[in-house]
């Protein structure tokens, strides 16, 4: 069919699924909350008498108050065990349960989206919202940092000093190892959301799944499992703060990310392209 | 109406063809029948009213059309368009309403269709807000087109819905009881604007429980009981298959019965019309009428002179409803 009467418009549905999402009170709510964390880590630490010594603490935390830029380091440290992936457990969970309990799923479906696109668009706005979550703590961080502590020097656990440009590209790296992290994530948030029209049921079965994933970690007796948790490289950014870089950890995650994404994608569209919908 | 083109010259290729046909259509839920082996057989150009009790099969049957939910087995075509395999051709000439408005409640009713109307890769991003724009208005909701989907009322959430399935110039329309919570004034709405629309050539089709709401607005029926259809056709015919009969109110009735015999038809006895009287000691006579029988003065005549005294005669049509009663069970008897 040429011409421009056939011309689609496929793009649309993504505009308007991001439109959707960041309109949202929760969105919102959530990205504040975690906003909050690089907030208050750095108040508490401005205000104690002593700073905290080398060792004590979150990582790196010694390295705040010579260096701003760290306390977004650190905060991404402390959210991404439970803080972070809680957020995204809420948005991916959701994905498709969340139209279905609305009954917006079978009107989409009609209208027609079309199953596997809708599927798409579904994970590239849960991708969107890793970027923005992680962003946010970035952003926060930064600006928290550089306000109270202002923007020294900084050392690296190799003992090598780096500048504050060069603490900007560490601090982003960690954010992309982060972000990178919740892909796998938010890929079994996915499909799980295809499982159940209760929008809820979906969240708080990937949230367990999250600690469900940390505690094996925790086991040594499972040592063989362990390089296949999605959860195995999540606090492993420790080499991007070395000089100079070691790339190791951070390949070998985002190979485990793109397994899950693949694997997972892959069980999600077996499930929906298939499903009845009778929500 | 350029961007409709290709789908006029669609219609003509398949003119002659059916909106909707279905051929041993059936659905299980485990070892539960939903739809057993229906064929329907819906016009282009008709308003087809889908009657049934509640849970019958009728939403399930639409959802099954639509490809929301998989046939367990039978085939099916839609405007022309095989259902699964086509439906991404079909779909963008069929605007639905299935089993209640459903909307994001956190978002406006102008914002709601223009998410839905994004869904569409078909729908031209550029006259979305016109488009969206005049099926408010045609809803009779241009008003509360900022307002909050979740501060409407039911019955305003019922006309978004079918806002939302008049977004574009559609083929064909299947409402799914579309005046449910509607009052009397917004259910006259309803019906009108489905005249409207099938004025344009666009067929309807639309699940109802409600007798006259179908009666009212349509041209052709299928009655579903239980899963199955047990009945499909013009009003017409629908009707016509039932009996006509004239009814007696008299105080002799055994005379009357007596005598209808002697003209050839088949009288009996019947239980008198309540509140007609039983303090009144009449009773009430009824015999079917067939073509090749007297005329109904004939027999009046032909009463009053054999000397039964007459107080009621009646000549009944046969309704829709008794034909719907006879078909699917009186009462409030849920299928199932």
């Amino acid at each position: 069919m040429p011409g421009e009467k056939s011309r689609t418009h496929g793009g649309a549905l993504l505009v308007s699924e991001l439109r959707v999402l960041f309109r949202r009170r929760r969105t919102w709510a959530m990205l504040a909350a975690l906003a909050s964390i690089p907030v208050l880590m750095a108040v508490v630490v401005r205000l104690s008498a002593e700073p905290p010594g080398p060792g004590e603490g979150p990582p790196f935390l010694d390295q705040v108050t010579n260096n701003g830029m760290f306390v977004a380091v650190t905060a991404l440290v402390l959210t991404t065990p439970l803080f972070l992936p809680l957020t995204v457990a809420v948005v991916s969970g959701d994905a498709i349960a969340g139209e279905a309990s609305l009954g917006t799923l079978r009107y989409l479906l009609v209208a027609p989206a079309g199953r596997v696109r809708l599927l798409v668009v579904k994970y590239a706005s849960a991708v969107a919202f890793c970027l923005a979550a992680s962003g946010t703590v970035l952003l926060t961080g930064w600006a928290i940092g550089a306000a109270l502590f202002g923007t020294g020097e900084a050392t690296l656990l190799s003992g090598d000093t780096i500048g504050v440009g060069d603490a900007v590209v560490r601090s982003l790296l960690v954010g992309a190892h982060v972000t990178i992290c919740m892909l796998g994530l938010a890929a079994v948030g996915l499909f799980i959301s295809t499982l159940t029209d209760a929008g809820v049921g979906a969240m708080a079965a990937v949230a367990v799944l999250t600690i469900v994933a940390q505690v094996l970690g925790q086991l040594d007796q499972l040592a063989w499992l362990h390089p296949w948790l999605f959860t195995h490289h999540w606090l492993a950014f420790a080499d991007l703060l070395r000089e100079p870089i070691v790339w190791t950890s951070f390949m070998q995650n985002a190979l485990l990310q793109a397994a899950y994404v693949a694997f997972f994608g892959a069980l999600a569209y077996g499930r929906f392209s298939t499903k009845d919908v009778l929500s | 109406m350029s961007a409709t083109a290709p789908a006029a010259e669609q219609t003509e290729a398949t003119s002659t063809e059916l909106a909707i046909e279905t051929s041993g259509l059936t659905k299980k839920f485990g070892q539960q029948v939903a739809v057993n082996g229906i064929d329907l057989a819906v016009p282009r150009g008709a308003v087809f009213g889908f009657l049934g009790p509640n849970g019958s099969g009728k939403t399930t049957t639409i959802r099954v059309i639509l490809g929301l939910a998989a046939a367990t087995s039978g085939s099916m075509r839609v405007l022309g368009r095989g259902v699964p395999a086509g439906l991404d051709d079909a779909l963008p000439r069929v605007g639905a309403l299935i089993e209640g408005p459903a909307f994001y409640p956190f978002l406006s009713g102008a914002d709601n269709l223009r998410r839905l109307d994004a869904a569409d890769r078909h729908a031209n991003p550029a006259t979305r807000d016109d488009r969206v724009a005049a099926a408010l208005d045609r809803v009779g909701l241009a008003h509360a087109a900022r307002k909050k989907a979740r501060a409407y009322s039911l019955g305003m959430k019922q006309r978004l819905g079918i806002a939302a399935a008049l977004l574009t110039p559609r083929e064909l329309l299947v409402l799914d009881e579309p005046t449910n919570g509607l009052d009397p004034q917004g259910t006259r709405e309803v019906r009108s604007l489905i005249r409207s629309v099938a004025a344009e050539g666009t067929t309807v089709f639309v699940s109802s429980h409600l007798l006259a709401e179908v009666e009212q607005i349509c041209t052709h029926a299928a009655i579903m009981s239980v899963g199955s259809l047990v009945a499909q056709g013009s009003l017409a015919d629908l009707r016509g298959s039932g009996q006509t009969v004239v009814r007696v109110t008299t105080p002799d009735g055994e005379g009357a019965v007596a005598q209808l015999r002697h003209l050839g038809l088949d009288a009996a006895s019947v239980a008198p019309p309540r509140g007609a009287g039983r303090d009144l000691d009449v009773a009430a006579v009824e015999a079917p009428l067939s073509g090749d029988d007297p005329a109904p003065e004939d027999i009046v005549a032909a009463l009053v002179a054999a000397g039964v005294r007459v107080r009621g005669f009646d000549v009944e049509q046969p309704s829709l409803e008794d034909r719907f009663v006879a078909l699917t069970g009186e009462g409030f008897d849920v299928a199932r």
